[in-house]
């Protein structure tokens, strides 16, 4: 398996881990379509199944995957950063 | 790549037409109080299952309305041969009876009141075993895809569910629906973040609107709680599996319909209407949507999971999908169709389309699935609201 990451569109701004990936690793990325997209640095460690940030996001940035608003970056989230409920929220139901 | 016309499929011809792909014999009670006698008959008659659950008294209006098409539902089913209905009064257990009766297949009903239950069950247990001779000598025969209704949902999702799973079941459900098949989703809440795709993708407006009705209702319902939902929707199995947001889960979700025209929207329980995808108001918990599903008449169902939720249902087979390495790994007895090639670039979507396809001709003729191997028989109502 040359990748280790999957994006859904080549301009997501996240793509997800298909396997456990270490902190200072560099791996790839491709698309669903097997078009790759570089690689990435990782920040932290990265579960199987939880995503990376494949570029730097700005606190209150709109975050893209899918090609679609997921959610909104919650603080400023270094490109190979772990991506997930500590630092992406719902745009919808919030209190 | 297989079309599903080129697959062969068999099952029991039903009086109304329908096909099922199993023959059971239904103990269907009306209400909590009538499962000790329904399960009586189950234990006495081989060949017999009952559907126990908590509900069906003191409901009313449209959580009512809901109850019975559920019950009747089960019985009216492909995969039901014929139905007893064991209620603690006559009046709405006869209410069962007469649903399930349209659709020609045998059907009795029997009530607890004066009589007591272990009268109640004598009877209801000699007639069952008339049931059990009659459909023990039903025999397969060949059905077209036309003929097949059938139902998908996902559960305990994660990424690997919106990047292989959901789109393997999209792929294949594109190829049911051109081969005339009727096909049933839903999850009303779990669309969120993708409700304007799902209208996009409806065959006309009215359609389009009937599901926004639908979904604002389940939006306001949310909105009048004044919670957020993150650990309930998402789910925190969801969240451990790397799901971050509703956006983002219902993108994931809404591959499951593929590029499929939404043909028509359907209240919870109710059965479809015309071939193609229908869209039906319903939950995201796994067992209640399954049962819902049941109750519309689908006589199989597609499941994805991503983190491996191990649901069944007693009526009909529920076929596990799923494309997340470690749930393949350590929970392989649930799992029907592995789909983890597609994340290592080894399967491409054809490719696992095919694979469902295959296990879907298979369970049809009569392979039984991993729930149902493993007993997994949750029967869920939908409740709408509290009881009087």
């Amino acid at each position: 398996m040359a990748h280790a990451i999957l994006l859904h569109e080549p301009d997501d701004d996240v793509g997800v881990a298909v396997q456990d990936l270490k902190a200072g690793s560099e791996v790839g990325a491709v698309t669903l379509e097997g078009k790759a997209v570089g690689s990435v640095k990782l920040v932290n460690d990265v579960p199987l199944g939880h995503k990376v940030a494949m570029r730097d996001l700005a606190n209150g940035k709109d975050v893209i995957e899918y090609g679609r608003v997921i959610g909104m970056a919650s603080q400023a989230t270094p490109r190979g950063s772990h991506v997930h409920t500590h630092n992406l929220e719902t745009k919808r139901w919030t209190v | 790549m297989i079309n599903p016309t080129d697959l062969k499929f068999t099952g029991y011809r039903r009086p109304d037409g329908r096909f099922g792909v199993r023959n059971y014999v239904l103990i269907i009670p009306v209400d909590d109080l009538s499962n000790a006698a329904a399960e009586g008959v189950a234990h006495n008659i081989r060949g017999t299952m009952a559907l126990p659950h908590p509900y069906g008294r003191l409901q009313f209006g449209e959580d009512l309305e809901l109850t019975f098409r559920t019950l009747a539902g089960q019985g009216r089913n492909p995969n039901c041969a014929a139905a007893i209905v064991i209620g603690i009064e006559p009046n709405w257990t006869n209410r069962i009876v007469k649903e399930i009766e349209k659709t020609g297949k045998p059907v009795a009903g029997f009530s607890i009141e004066r009589s007591g239950d272990l009268k109640t069950i004598e009877a209801a247990s000699r007639k069952a075993k008339e049931f059990v001779h009659y459909a023990s000598e039903i025999q397969r025969e060949p059905f077209a895809v036309k003929q097949l209704t059938m139902s998908t949902k996902c559960g305990e999702s994660d990424t690997t569910s919106g990047l292989a799973s959901n789109p393997t079941v999209g792929r294949t459900f594109e190829r049911l629906a051109d081969a005339g098949a009727t096909l049933i989703f839903g999850e009303t809440t779990e669309v969120t973040g993708g409700e304007d795709i799902i209208m996009q993708q409806c065959a006309t407006p009215q359609i389009a609107a009937q599901f926004k009705a639908a979904f604002d209702d389940y939006q306001n319902l949310v909105k009048s709680q004044g919670v957020d939902l993150l650990g309930s929707q998402p789910t925190e199995g969801n969240i451990r599996g790397g799901l971050t947001t509703i956006e983002e889960k219902a993108m994931g979700n809404i591959q499951k319909a593929g590029r499929c025209k939404i043909v028509d929207f359907l209240k919870p329980a109710e059965e479809p209407r015309k071939p193609g995808l229908s869209f039906m108001d319903s939950s995201s918990a796994a067992a209640e949507m399954v049962t819902l599903c049941a109750a519309a008449g689908s006589v199989v169902h597609f499941f994805t999971t991503g983190q491996g939720n191990i649901i069944g249902n007693p009526v009909i087979p529920v076929i596990k999908l799923s494309a997340n390495p470690l749930t393949v790994a350590t929970m392989s007895e649930h799992v029907d169709v592995d789909l983890t090639g597609m994340l290592r670039m080894e399967m491409n979507l054809d490719q696992a389309a095919d694979a469902a396809l295959k296990l879907l001709e298979r369970t049809i003729n009569g392979r039984l699935t991993a729930a149902e191997v493993l007993r997994h028989n949750e029967f869920v109502l939908t409740k709408l609201y509290r009881s009087a």
